[in-house]
């Protein structure tokens, strides 16, 4: 969906701020939605596709003002809902008063955290042969999804080159919808500044992104 | 959707108010079964403790004193990192770039905020905040002056945006006047931002 997650090439935010000997976290609720979600996540109540859309999609003004993790917080609650893990009515009473929807695998037990902390695998056998190669001049297509998507708005239409193959993975536009990991081939595809940002734009510098197959076509 | 009606805050006491829901909501969670508490402790306790990027600095330290090793590094990342038995374990997918006297490489993600998290821990706020991710794409030398960082004007700047689920990290340059130290010496100087490409490793004899 074109939504103001979508910040590439986006002006008026402002310096950068680093802040000096940052905690790993500023409120203790945060860390405990952090542990929510990936818990829930390893629970199999959702997948990371989906717990990204349903950051995206909060509206523009809350996805702006809200911390990083209030929008992990607000994500995951709308999220819990529509998919009936959770009820309007179990937040009113702020307890469980609504039946508890079976989930597979089930809760994540302390002697399985340590799985949780290395990466999901995404990479899948491939079905088809891959259509591009390195070195290959591709463009992204012009393309505007309502639902989720990973080709972000600053490239498409683009011309660039492929860089390289990182073979097949799950496929976020459908796997977020509940539509299946339908895999396809991942490449780094690499664009000039001055393609992306016009002739007056700084000269050295080169952006990549990693498209999806059905993000690309020949040029 | 669900709908955002009760997504408004009210300004006077917003953390307080979001603390409480957090707490409700894994009171639910936990009734229904879903989650246990002490996993979420678990989980927590290993970011705090575990996880950051002294594990990016090994494997960067690593990669400066061994040719083999970072030759295995950029050919393929996670397989690399995977034979070195001290560091956290680490998630398929993993990039190397390296930063040469050409080329200066720098990772964003602007749709969200993905990062190593295995070898550089939880992300710092600026990463995942609206300025660097708008930014870094279109004009990263505005960027890099944001972190007292210049370079060459002719130097190349690549930008990894990080759209999918591979996952970058910044070999950075070794400084000069090194020679002779030991892995362990040089990850000391190995920063966060030099992994991330918004900043340099530390200099020999530069406080740390």
């Amino acid at each position: 969906m074109n939504g103001v997650h979508d910040m590439g090439g986006m002006d008026g935010f402002g310096k950068v701020e680093p802040e000096a000997n940052e905690p790993m976290f500023h409120e203790l609720w945060e860390s405990r939605v952090l542990a929510m979600v990936r818990a829930m996540g390893a629970a199999g109540a959702f997948n990371i596709d989906a717990s990204r859309f349903y950051r995206e999609a909060l509206p523009p003004h809350v996805y702006l003002s809200s911390s990083y993790y209030k929008k992990w917080l607000l994500g995951l609650e709308d999220l819990l809902l529509d998919k009936g893990y959770l009820a309007r009515e179990d937040i009113a009473a702020g307890h469980a008063v609504k039946p508890a929807k079976p989930l597979a695998p089930g809760k994540l037990s302390v002697s399985d955290v340590e799985r949780t902390m290395v990466r999901g695998k995404f990479g899948r056998p491939a079905p088809a042969p891959a259509k591009f190669k390195a070195g290959d001049r591709v463009r992204a297509r012009n393309i505007h999804p309502t639902t989720h998507t990973r080709l972000p708005r600053y490239v498409r239409g683009h011309l660039g080159v492929v860089e390289r193959d990182h073979g097949c993975h799950v496929f976020p536009d459908t796997a977020a919808n509940d539509a299946g990991e339908n895999p396809q081939w991942l490449y780094t595809v690499v664009f000039d500044g001055r393609e992306l940002w016009g002739p007056g734009s700084d000269p050295t510098i080169k952006v990549s992104i990693d498209a999806f197959e059905p993000y690309l076509e020949p040029a | 959707m669900s709908e955002h009606h009760d997504h408004h805050d009210h300004d006077h006491s917003e953390l307080s108010e979001t603390e409480l829901r957090v707490r409700a909501l894994e009171s639910i969670l936990t009734e229904k079964g879903y989650i246990e508490p002490a996993a979420l402790d678990a989980i927590v306790q290993a970011y705090e403790t575990r996880i950051g990027p002294h594990n990016g600095a090994q494997v960067v330290a690593k990669a400066w004193t061994d040719p083999a090793f970072k030759k295995a590094l950029l050919e393929d990342a996670t397989k690399a990192v995977g034979t070195l038995g001290h560091v956290s374990r680490v998630g398929d997918h993993l990039v190397a770039v390296e930063n040469t006297p050409g080329r200066h490489n720098m990772v964003v993600c602007t749709l969200c905020s993905c990062y190593p998290w295995e070898m550089l821990g939880l992300p710092p706020v600026w990463y995942k905040a609206a300025p660097y991710r708008s930014r870094a794409v279109k004009d990263p030398r505005s960027v890099l002056v944001d972190f007292g960082v210049s370079l060459p004007k002719e130097t190349e700047i690549r930008v990894w945006d990080s759209t999918a689920e591979t996952r970058f990290l910044v070999l950075p340059m070794r400084p000069e006047g090194t020679e002779g130290w030991s892995e362990q010496q040089l990850a000391e100087l190995v920063t966060r931002d030099s992994m991330i490409g918004t900043g340099f490793p530390k200099l020999p004899g530069a406080p740390s």
